[in-house]
């Protein structure tokens, strides 16, 4: 795993660092591209971006460390994200997580053995009219059954 | 115009309806913009605001026109508008339709609300897991730059203005207007000590206006029919329209836009379908998560912020969940207190460690390990936090336990005395 940024990466950071007046601004910006391109975020990953913002290594760390969506260490190819707030639970966000569970053989907050994919139960993600929700890498599934979870995960290659 | 009910969500509710630039313009979108970088002046356009008595609807409810108007209008800095669309309130989930479904007027709105306070960068701060949203959003913006709408001399006025779109990553606190400011400047979001509030100093040491969504998408409205106009819809000190969410037991759960003033009751039971599988009401909480929850025989009450303050909650962000009789409030306690615990951003020492001492009272209230003495020690925990925290977070999660507590006390006494949960099946 490298942990430089590829040149159309880089390319599209230094586009991004001038839209702000400070160049810590682009942390956040930053450390999307790394987990887009790399899937985690590794501690030789932020001293590249550390370098590349002129920030010491600690500020970027503080920032990573601070945010629920960056990922320290390999994720599955498939990132489960059950929404397990109030809205969604009354809805049965508890038997979602149960029955992936089940049918993946991990519990919430592990990978399974071959790395295809990862559960977590995350907080409110904002789509309460349609709960239960779960999102899966970038993508919203919403108004959900157990029988359309397992047609989204059977669907997923 | 006093019999509007829809403003923000007036287009999308149209048949057909995109939210591409053409669809924007063909309802008189970008008209406002026109008007308002031609013929009128900064001042003009915060007055105008100010007129139509318009208040934040993320949460805190100020009155965005005197807002715009702390200012300082001889600073030598240049100006931020921010865009608040962290929409992270649980309960909220209007803000993801507007951007979606109507980008351009949210735009427009942003763009004028820029003009008015001299801004000539903004941006939108939008949570990090709508991560499709924000690419809509950006689409629009290339729309609008290659519409002339934004950009340098827009319209040939002189003014330039440019938005870019920051994505959040994950942190409730970020909605909290210092802790957005802090997350888009690269830190952690960790809210600061006001003064001096960000209209002084804001984003990058320089003054920064930040506004909720939903609460921009109201300056084309305003600019086109005037202040007064958007006045007379609604109740006094609840001007114009609002986007109501209903979630959780209801048939039809959604977005419902009204005048402010329309009554929970009629909400819930005449849009919204009523309570799903004519379940009996039990408990709704009207504003998103942090807003004191309503017994079923509170819900004859207006939506709007002072009469809900009257019943002791707040409108918060509209975001209205509906529970009926099968759930636990102890049960829906412990999930807001897992929420409010697991949020909390370790800045403030009652917050960081009131929140996980309060998730750990409720679990016991739950699982039938505590006794009466609990249920007034999580009250106790609850006061102790509220009021002595640097951001508003201490009452958000302070006023949900306030509430469930002295609303369905018995419900944690039936706990305590049964020793277990009795919705336990």
């Amino acid at each position: 795993m490298t942990t430089e940024f590829k040149k159309e990466t880089l390319e599209e950071f230094n586009e991004i660092v001038k839209r702000y007046p400070d160049k810590q601004a682009a942390t956040i910006p930053a450390l999307h591209l790394m987990q887009r391109d790399q899937g985690y975020i590794t501690d030789e990953a932020l001293e590249y971006i550390a370098g590349l913002l002129d920030l010491p290594v600690s500020t970027v760390h503080s920032t990573v460390t601070y945010y629920t969506m960056f990922y320290r260490e390999e994720m599955g190819k498939y990132v489960i994200q059950v929404c397990s707030t109030l809205s969604c639970y009354i809805l049965g966000s508890k038997n979602i997580v149960e029955h992936i569970e089940g049918r993946l053989g991990i519990k919430a907050g592990e990978t399974t053995p071959d790395k295809k994919f990862s559960l977590i139960k995350v907080e409110c993600l904002g789509a309460c009219g349609t709960a239960p929700v779960i999102r899966i890498n970038d993508d919203y599934h919403e108004d959900l059954t157990i029988e359309k979870v397992d047609e989204i995960l059977d669907n997923l290659k | 115009m006093a019999d509007i009910q829809r403003i923000v969500m007036a287009n999308i509710v149209k048949d057909g309806y995109t939210g591409s630039i053409d669809d924007y313009r063909k309802e008189g979108g970008y008209t406002a913009i026109r008007k308002v970088l031609l013929e009128m002046k900064p001042d003009e356009v915060i007055e105008e605001v100010k007129t139509s008595g318009v208040r934040g609807r993320g949460g805190a409810g100020f009155p965005m026109g005197i807002k715009w108007g702390f200012v300082p209008k001889d600073s030598p800095k240049p100006r931020y508008f921010l865009n608040n669309a962290d929409e992270g309130e649980p309960g909220t989930f209007k803000d993801r339709a507007l951007m979606t479904h109507d980008p351009h007027m949210v735009l427009e709105g942003q763009i004028i609300g820029s003009f008015a306070i001299g801004c000539n960068v903004s941006y939108i701060y939008i949570r990090g897991e709508f991560y499709h949203e924000a690419k809509i959003l950006e689409r629009a913006i290339k729309e609008a730059e290659d519409a002339g709408f934004l950009g340098d001399n827009i319209l040939g006025s002189g003014f330039n203005h440019r938005i870019y779109v920051h994505r959040g990553a994950g942190s409730y606190v970020c909605g909290e207007e210092t802790g957005l400011i802090e997350s888009l400047e690269g830190k952690r979001g960790w809210p600061r000590n006001k003064p001096p509030f960000p209209a002084i100093e804001g984003a990058f040491g320089c003054p920064t206006i930040v506004n909720n969504v939903e609460t921009i998408a109201n300056v084309p409205f305003i600019i086109n029919n005037g202040g007064a106009a958007f006045a007379a819809i609604g109740v006094e000190k609840g001007t114009g329209t609002k986007i109501y969410g209903i979630s959780g037991h209801v048939n039809k759960p959604g977005l419902y836009e009204f005048q402010m003033g329309i009554t929970l009751k009629e909400l819930i039971y005449e849009h919204a379908g009523g309570v799903r599988d004519d379940k009996k009401l039990k408990a709704v909480i009207p504003g998103g998560v942090s807003m004191p929850v309503l017994r079923a025989d509170e819900i004859d009450v207006q939506m709007d912020f002072d009469s809900l303050v009257k019943v002791g909650s707040h409108l918060g962000s509209g975001g209205v969940i509906v529970m009926d009789e099968t759930v636990c409030m102890v049960d829906a306690l412990l999930n807001l207190s897992v929420f409010y615990a697991h949020e909390s951003c370790g800045q403030c020492t009652p917050c960081r460690e009131g929140m996980p001492w309060m998730k750990m009272i409720v679990d016991r209230i739950e699982h039938g390990n505590a006794s009466e003495e609990d249920i007034d020690l999580l009250y106790d925990v609850a006061c102790n936090i509220e009021g002595r925290t640097i951001c508003a977070m201490g009452e958000a999660g302070a006023w949900p336990v306030k509430a469930f507590v002295t609303k369905f006390r018995e419900e944690f006494v039936e706990h305590v005395k049964l020793g277990r949960c009795p919705y336990n099946k």
